[in-house]
């Protein structure tokens, strides 16, 4: 069977105004909002794509995190994914205990490819899927724009900062996603409905035979530094003399 | 002493420009000895070019046909193999050290730190999360190597005039052959690159089409600037994706900062935040971008753009 395996990061909602504790122990969580990972959304849809014109035939959603990223799975699930995996873990997860999580499920579910975020919106450290493909030493294609399955390779179109680039990589491999790669589909009522009797196995990272201490710790969380309201000048010849007494122009 | 290796970024014999300001922030590790690692199939240039950045101590030169294009995988391998006396493994965050770095942390078991914006110790680093909402101090234990992308918007670029020592090495480590470069299509490339420009203008969702986004391009060239867009002008389809500024996209610090038509979405207004001078041109005067503006202008575009240009 040719599996895919999806990462799914439970993360405060893009919409939501994130606030730092103001004892700098965190962000605040209270009564706010959480949701799939936007890149990681991303990466569901495209696995579902491509189980959906006959190239993969199991889509595989996993999560490491708290018990109430199952929410996030079910999501995942009424989306299309077959079945769904939590690896529990609380607080902050440092991307390479993420990543050593991963490996372990890949050792176990030999999958096709794994695809997730390019960055989860929350630490945006962009860390895990190129330290899974470390960890594994298998060809890494991130930041995907366009993903074409050929046989045992992959044509990744990927986005740098020179513009687009191809590269063709064999398969197994690990894939992260950009903005462009797809737009995910809404999730439909009965989806939800079905998704309830999908399988949603839970397991811990001892059970996978991952080390749960890192060697990295967050210290603190500061609020950023304010930039000071300017003058708003009242035209265009203004602003030009404005930005020539800057120095600025000539 | 600390031995700090910096992965050199370079395309067609040009050291990226983002190197320099690795090395300032290698340079304020404490007791640092900053290094420069050229990985490439001909380097001789490139080198040279590292090797007169002030407070490079030497340049490491190992060439091998298959390290350009750049790959991560095919990097990887050499550049963790020549890192046994460092005690930090530093590259810039751009797409090239994004994809790298992480990839090099695995095969070191090491622990990366993306984004650095401060160095506090040889251990203890600030970088930004949540799309720049929060500065979080990060700690990784005394001894342990570090890996770490550098925030090149939060550091000026290193002085020139040094001339450290080049020394050719070769790197015996076996290299992946499961990742082939096929073609890269650049964008015009007569601009200065947004990256690394003195000047910035950056156009809007209120640009309202591609036609109307070559007042922005013609702004631009007009004083010498790069161009950029806001995520709403991408997603639009006004503008290519490579020059969108903002968390999801490119992190900049002109001299100079022109948004033209754009509302000031936080994602946006973390990419430039660390610009010199921001200057704001929208109808609207309660966009967010007035905020963070040192100079605002409110008015249509379509008329405040050309007035600007006839006055220069």
């Amino acid at each position: 069977m040719r599996k895919v395996l999806v990462g799914i990061k439970r993360v405060i909602d893009y919409n939501v105004r994130v606030r730092v504790r103001p004892d700098g122990s965190g962000v605040v969580t209270d009564g706010v909002k959480m949701s799939i990972n936007p890149f990681d959304e991303i990466a569901l849809e495209e696995a579902l794509r491509i189980r959906e014109r006959g190239a993969a035939d199991e889509v595989i959603a996993a999560s490491i995190g708290p018990d109430d990223a199952q929410q996030q799975l079910r999501t995942a699930l009424a989306m299309g994914a077959d079945r769904a995996i939590l690896v529990r873990a609380d607080g902050a997860i440092p991307s390479m205990i993420a990543a050593r999580a991963l490996h372990a499920l890949v050792e176990r579910e030999q999958p096709l490819f794994v695809i997730l975020g390019k960055q989860a919106i929350d630490d945006d450290s962009g860390q895990t899927g190129q330290l899974l493909a470390g960890l594994w030493d298998r060809p890494q294609a991130t930041f995907a724009s366009k993903i074409e399955l050929e046989g045992n390779s992959a044509r990744v179109t990927r986005e740098v900062d020179a513009g687009l680039e191809v590269i063709e990589v064999d398969l197994p491999a690990v894939f992260t996603t950009d903005l462009r790669l797809n737009e995910p589909r809404y999730v439909k009522l009965p989806d939800i409905m079905k998704a309830k009797k999908k399988p949603l196995d839970v397991t811990d990272l001892a059970a996978l035979g991952v080390t749960a201490a890192a060697q990295l710790r967050v210290v603190r969380l500061d609020p950023p530094a304010q930039r000071q309201k300017g003058v708003v000048v009242k035209d265009a010849a203004e602003l030009v003399a404005a930005l020539r007494q800057k120095g600025l122009l000539q | 002493m600390n031995q700090v290796l910096v992965v050199a970024e370079h395309s067609g014999g040009k050291l990226n420009l983002a190197i320099a300001k690795c090395v300032s922030c290698a340079a304020a590790v404490p007791d640092a000895e900053v290094v420069v690692l050229v990985l490439a199939a001909d380097g001789s240039a490139v080198a040279a070019q590292a090797a007169a950045i002030t407070g490079v101590k030497r340049v490491l030169l190992a060439e091998h046909p298959a390290s350009e294009p750049a790959l991560a995988a095919v990097l990887a391998p050499q550049v963790a193999k020549l890192a046994a006396d460092a005690s930090h493994v530093f590259g810039p965050s751009t797409t090239f050290g994004k994809d790298l770095m992480p990839r090099v942390a695995a095969l070191l078991d090491a622990q990366q730190i993306s984004d650095v914006m401060a160095v506090e110790t040889a251990n203890r680093f600030r970088r930004p999360c949540y799309a720049g909402n929060a500065i979080a101090t990060v700690e990784v234990d005394a001894g342990c190597r570090v890996v770490a992308t550098v925030r090149v918007a939060s550091w000026q670029a290193a002085g020139s005039g040094g001339s450290a020592p080049i020394e050719r090495i070769s790197v015996d480590t076996p290299l992946p052959t499961h990742t082939r470069f096929v073609s890269v299509s650049a964008g015009r490339s007569d601009r200065p690159d947004l990256q690394t420009a003195a000047r910035v203008v950056s156009g809007g969702r209120a640009l309202g089409s591609a036609d109307n986004f070559a007042l922005i391009q013609r702004f631009a060239d007009r004083i010498g600037a790069a161009v950029g867009a806001s995520r709403a002008a991408v997603d639009a389809g006004y503008a290519p994706n490579e020059l969108q500024v903002g968390q999801t996209g490119k992190i900049i610090a002109p001299e100079l900062y022109i948004a033209v038509g754009i509302s000031g979405a936080i994602q946006h207004l973390t990419g430039i935040k660390d610009a010199r001078t921001i200057v704001a041109i929208n109808k609207d005067p309660e966009a967010p971008i007035f905020e963070v503006a040192d100079l605002g202008l409110v008015g249509d575009l379509f008329k405040l753009v050309p007035e600007i240009e006839s006055q220069l």
